[in-house]
């Protein structure tokens, strides 16, 4: 794929040589021009995002759908979802896309150190994204098991009743098995359809996330290739599409978060 | 391919260039097959995409004959009496009377393919579900293998670069990238036809893709392979989109570019824009499948009809996807045959955006029968709108053949048949496409002849069409125009014979994917069935032409139609970087009254009016 770029100068090589390897770039056989090539692979990355975008629109279209069938059961599922961890995860992905736009123009103004240090910052927010999705809002709507220093837990404080991992995780009877379809049991569900939601909670944000992971692979690509100077004032190709990449990433969870969190 | 011996390629074209064409081998034979493997020639890409094409073309005829064998003969019960297999004689009871027993007759392809188990045939549903999987076979792979990726993977990557003047598409090595892509999807699925087959329908509309052969991934592997062979058109599509864009030589404008650009520009658009949203309606039924999780399930709440928007959503447009690159072959085929500048350039060009984009909004008219009638009513009306771009170009077609200096070439003759047959294809839609008339006809045999006219004897008929226009530059190899005529009329009778007979099964009532049927239509599925294998026989012809050419044909000419694309411009077959110099384009692609074409030479085609200053080689 071009945007992976690896048909610019051999990896690995020394870049303590004379020129570093951004300057040293040669646009592929076919174009005219390295202008040409950069337009086109933007160009190329719009078509792409706008394929994403597409994929994502099948299933706010379900969302919808689903949503117009069985009204009551998608409040009931919604209002198991705490709005505050959604909140704090839109304000990490805001943060992200901030640092990835910064690191591309750190890459434009040839500051090396400073654009390795902004997508370094970009992996980690996507990183603390993961996690806390998966911390907080998966594992224990699933199993049952939260983390120790959950701040939800106090509420059920009586109703823990087992510990594991030396005590960092506590389990919390009764209140997991909110999984997708056939897998739901929850015992205390209040709408027959409940299961339906949980399918579209997973799937909408399971494929989201995955995208995330898609991203924060790009991104660690444009760093290992960062650090051998791959990115400067005249070609930052990679840098630029992946930080694309990484604002639809945030774009979609902009949509998500008020549609599962705060619409009841 | 790569054995053949192109070592005087270079002699080809006059241009006195020095570099080998794109088929000289490098190397041995496994250095070649690496070189090939791993090519990022647009050309090769685009003829290994041929090869895979034309093997899934194969794969899915002999499902089409399997399901035209089946109804050679309707699957009923009889009452027979038993014979006593001791002695060979009919039995007879303690009364004399004679034993009867019922026995199921008509079922070919139970006959071929017993039981798992080796158990005796006792009901009429295994072969019946033989039946099924044979025509799901057929559909899917000749839809999503076969049809998909036919004029635009192979044709289009070998000569879009060519036609605008370019060394390569945008993004040579996401073009590999997209053919592997394609052959891991088939490879699942026919990973899933050897595992037993899918009897869902080419649609896999739920509830028979979440509930048949539950204990089996069979239905999986081949909705995953059609999920994963849309990454690879839409990878392709996103290319070609970017290439028109950005690699358009010198002096070429918009409308300086051939007609065929155009509608392979109109064709990348819909698969961009509508294969996400089948990928996305492909997984979901995937998780579906796998976890119950019931968003296309109504016992958990789910909606089997938001999988037909979805799924309609995807293959409305890519109908499109279809026929679209068959309008653009079409518009090079006719006027370089017949010598003539193409009639309303500019009204052709518009008509594939056109059709590009009424193709969005006509999804529901194949729910007439599951939605509501507002919404019936309001797709009629949007489908009509299809046939006015599609007339638009029919019109202009045949507009360009008037006074032209028409040489009944083979590419000619098929582009001629197609006029008839997507003439025929095309007014059938209309009946269909007015709700009185669709309540009568839906789901019946008008509705499998109508398709089968226009995606068979639109796109496949103009595949070939186009494999015979430009065989010579993508082979340097000339073939015998003589039996391939032979097989193009073998073809059309075939074709005829097989299709016009289920126009009137459908309007007598037969419906479609049924195994059986009434003793009222037996005849016209005999000649139906007669005539499938017709037209097994025109395409063998074909294959045998084409083979007998590669070995034996003559070395064909740099521009043996006198074609002025720039394709003609450079050698047969082109060399690895197309041209020597970058082409500098100076007159239209269809100035015949003006422009002398590139090498052109008298031996090689007549002109009738030579233009001022041409003078041949």
């Amino acid at each position: 794929m071009t945007t992976l770029d690896s048909r610019s100068n051999p990896l690995g090589q020394d870049v303590q040589g004379s020129e570093p390897l951004w300057k040293r770039y040669l646009p592929g056989h076919h174009w005219r021009s390295g202008e040409e090539e950069f337009d086109a692979c933007t160009l190329g990355f719009w078509l792409f995002l706008a394929t994403e975008v597409l994929l994502f629109a099948g299933l706010f279209c379900a969302y919808t759908v689903l949503r117009y069938k069985h009204p009551e059961a998608f409040a009931n599922g919604s209002s198991y979802l705490d709005w505050r961890w959604g909140a704090l995860n839109t304000v990490v992905l805001l943060i992200s896309s901030y640092t990835m736009a910064a690191s591309i123009r750190a890459f434009q103004l040839n500051h090396q150190k400073q654009g390795r240090m902004l997508l370094a910052t970009t992996f980690i927010c996507g990183l603390a994204f993961l996690l806390i999705k998966f911390t907080f809002e998966y594992t224990p709507k699933l199993s049952g098991w939260f983390i120790s220093f959950d701040p939800a837990l106090h509420h059920y404080a009586s109703l823990i009743d087992k510990e594991g991992m030396w005590g960092l995780f506590k389990h919390v009877e009764g209140y997991g098995g909110k999984a997708p379809g056939q897998f739901f049991s929850y015992a205390f569900s209040e709408d027959a359809w409940e299961p339906l939601w949980w399918s579209v909670y997973y799937c909408a944000t399971g494929i989201h996330a995955l995208h995330v992971i898609i991203g924060m692979s790009l991104i660690a690509w444009c760093f290992r290739r960062a650090r051998m100077l791959a990115y400067g004032p005249s070609h930052y190709t990679m840098v630029e599409n992946t930080g694309l990449y990484w604002h639809l990433v945030d774009l979609i969870w902009i949509f998500l978060f008020p549609l599962l969190y705060l619409i009841h | 391919m790569t054995t053949l011996d192109n070592s005087r390629a270079h002699e080809l074209g006059g241009h006195g260039h020095h570099e080998g064409s794109y088929l000289t081998p490098k190397g041995g034979f496994l250095a070649t097959v690496w070189d090939w493997a791993t090519t990022v020639d647009h050309k090769k890409i685009g003829v290994m995409y041929m090869v895979a094409v034309l093997f899934m073309f194969f794969l899915g005829g002999l499902a089409a004959l399997a399901v035209r064998t089946e109804l050679l003969d309707p699957v009923r019960t009889v009452t027979v009496q038993a014979i006593d297999p001791a002695t060979g004689k009919p039995m007879i009871d303690a009364d004399g009377k004679p034993v009867m027993k019922t026995q199921i007759v008509g079922q070919t392809l139970a006959r071929w393919i017993p039981p798992r188990d080796g158990s005796e045939i006792t009901s009429i549903d295994y072969g019946n579900q033989l039946y099924n999987r044979a025509f799901t076979l057929h559909g899917a792979i000749m839809v999503f293998m076969v049809i998909i990726p036919s004029i635009p993977a192979s044709l289009g990557n070998f000569f879009i670069p060519l036609m605008l003047g370019a060394k390569d598409v945008a993004f040579p090595r996401l073009n590999l990238l997209s053919w592997y892509i394609y052959v891991t999807g088939s490879i699942f699925a026919v990973a899933s036809i050897l595992l037993g087959g899918v009897d869902t329908g080419w649609t896999f509309y739920t509830p028979y893709s979440t509930t048949t052969d539950a204990e089996h991934a069979n239905v999986v592997l081949m909705v995953l392979g059609a999920f994963i062979l849309g990454f690879s058109s839409i990878l392709t599509g996103l290319n070609f989109i970017v290439t028109v864009h950005k690699l358009r030589a010198p002096g070429m404008g918009w409308f300086d570019m051939p007609l065929f650009i155009w509608a392979m520009y109109s064709t990348s658009v819909i698969q961009v824009l509508a294969t996400p949203v089948i990928g996305i309606t492909l997984l979901l039924l995937c998780f579906e499948r796998m976890f119950r999780i019931g968003i296309f399930d109504p016992a958990l709440g789910g909606d089997p009809v938001l999988y037909q928007h979805f799924f309609w959503f995807y293959s409305h447009p890519v109908v499109y996807v279809m026929i679209l690159p068959a309008f653009g072959v079409i518009s090079e085929i006719i006027p370089v045959h017949s010598h003539k500048k193409i009639f309303g350039y500019r009204a052709v060009a518009f008509a594939s955006l056109g059709v590009a984009l009424v193709s969005f909004l006509v999804w529901g008219h194949h729910m007439f029968a599951s939605s509501g009638e507002l919404g019936a009513t309001v797709f009629s009306a949007l489908t009509f709108l299809v046939a006015i771009p599609t007339a638009v170009k029919v019109f202009n077609w045949i507009a360009t053949l008037y006074k032209g200096s028409i040489a009944l070439t083979t590419p000619m003759l098929y582009a001629l048949m197609f006029l008839f047959l997507f003439s025929i294809g095309g007014l059938t839609g209309l009946p269909l496409g007015a709700l009185a008339t669709d309540l009568h006809l839906h789901d019946s045999y008008f509705v499998v002849a109508h398709f089968h006219y226009v995606m068979m004897g639109g796109t496949i008929i103009t595949f070939v069409a186009g494999l015979h226009h430009w065989w010579p530059k993508m082979f340097g190899k000339m073939y015998s125009q003589f039996w391939a005529n032979v097989g193009a009329w073998t073809v059309f009778v075939g074709f005829n014979l097989t299709f016009f007979t289920q126009f009137f099964l459908g309007t007598q009532g037969m419906p479609r994917r049924y195994a059986s049927y009434v003793e009222e239509y037996h005849t016209l599925h005999v000649w139906s069935t007669v005539g499938s294998f017709v037209l097994l026989a025109g395409f063998l012809i074909h294959l045998f032409v084409f083979i007998h050419s590669l070995v034996a044909g003559r070395k064909a000419p740099a521009n043996p139609w006198g074609g002025l694309t720039l394709e003609w411009e450079a050698a047969s077959p082109p060399s690895e970087h197309n041209f020597d110099h970058e082409p500098i384009v100076t007159h239209g692609p269809y100035d015949f009254e003006t422009t002398v074409p590139p090498h052109w030479n008298a031996k090689d085609y007549a002109m009738t009016k030579v233009p001022a200053g041409a003078h041949a080689h």
